[in-house]
């Protein structure tokens, strides 16, 4: 049945934008190393953030929390909100990638932004899947070879804000939310919402505090389209 | 901070949170509602973060000149589409040079 494989040229073209993918988030985990480093957390614990929770806005989240000197709770409680879009990843996925036994349970550990995003472009399912491996593998081959290159440059240099490093992270989390501020009003509505409230609240709560409370922001939504669940 | 448990808090929550998705029937997650409150929570999460992180200091506001400009030079990439890489290096040449100057 060759007319369900897919041509050598879509395959090849998508393990090349896959690998791609992997390439550009490296410099994504070299900044995360150094933040992590640099918030506190030794290099094992930076690494093992990388291998083994492997999503980069959650990580980035968790040790900036942690270096703003909130609680273990406000830590947590931020990075596991920001990970919960990964469980609407797997529902999408799992009918998608058709993997069973214990093949669920590595493509959970690989179900993320940029997994699910190159796996869901392909035009078919084999594609997809083929999409979604590489791409996997690419990242985390990457992330966690940048993650450990940074986290081991941040401890031999120093301070990383000499080299711009606080300004990187910022700039991180806005090229993360920016395809969601252009997907529509309401993104954009809840992203102001969700920014004021933590303006608002820095001075005047425990740090981790103003990030867990702009979750509130998600009222504003309610108004257009029925009230959130 | 014990910061041993919150490694290993984040690397099981992380983890469960992806399982959930492959081993929970669709059906029990996939109202709606609930689909569209899970797309909008890291919208609010990550414009906080990012006011966060490029105003607190701890508990005060704290305008920092090489940050704030590092930043707003990162953000034009952003809004100018670039790759991630250009987002990166301009936001951190712009503020160590400003550092230096």
């Amino acid at each position: 049945m060759t007319a369900t494989e897919p041509d050598d040229t879509a395959r090849r073209s998508a393990i090349r934008d896959s690998l791609g993918v992997g390439l550009a988030v490296g410099a994504y985990g070299f900044a995360f190393g150094a933040a992590s480093v640099a918030a506190g957390l030794s290099v094992l614990q930076t690494c093992l953030l990388s291998l083994l929770a492997f999503t980069g806005g959650t990580q980035f989240a968790v040790v900036g929390v942690v270096a703003g000197g909130g609680t273990l709770v406000a830590a947590l409680g931020s990075g596991l909100l920001l990970a919960s879009r990964n469980t609407l990843y797997a529902m999408r996925l799992a009918p998608l990638l058709n993997v069973r036994g214990a093949r669920r349970f590595v493509a959970a550990h690989g179900t993320i932004d940029e997994s699910t995003a190159m796996a869901i472009a392909q035009r078919t399912p084999i594609l997809s899947r083929v999409a979604f491996w590489w791409t996997f593998a690419g990242v985390f081959t990457f992330w966690n070879l940048s993650t450990l290159l940074g986290a081991a440059g941040a401890s031999a240099l120093g301070n990383p804000n000499r080299f711009g490093l606080d300004a990187v992270i910022p700039a991180a989390f806005l090229a993360l939310l920016a395809p969601r501020l252009r997907a529509g009003a309401i993104e954009r509505r809840v992203a102001v919402g969700g920014a004021l409230i933590a303006a608002i609240l820095i001075p005047i709560t425990p740090p981790g505090v103003p990030v867990l409370a702009s979750c509130a922001a998600l009222l504003l939504a309610g108004t257009v389209r029925g009230r959130p669940a | 901070m014990n910061l041993w448990a919150l490694v290993i808090a984040t690397i099981v929550g992380c983890y469960l949170l992806k399982l959930a998705g492959y081993l929970v029937p669709a059906r029990v997650l996939d109202h709606p509602r609930t689909r569209r409150l899970v797309e909008l929570l890291p919208v609010a999460l990550l414009a906080a973060l990012v006011v966060v992180e490029a105003l607190a200091n701890g508990r005060h506001l704290e305008f920092n000149g090489p940050r704030l400009a590092g930043f707003a030079v990162g953000a034009v990439a952003v809004w100018r589409r670039a790759p991630f890489l250009v987002v990166v290096v301009a936001a951190a040449v712009t503020a160590a040079l400003l550092r230096l100057a």
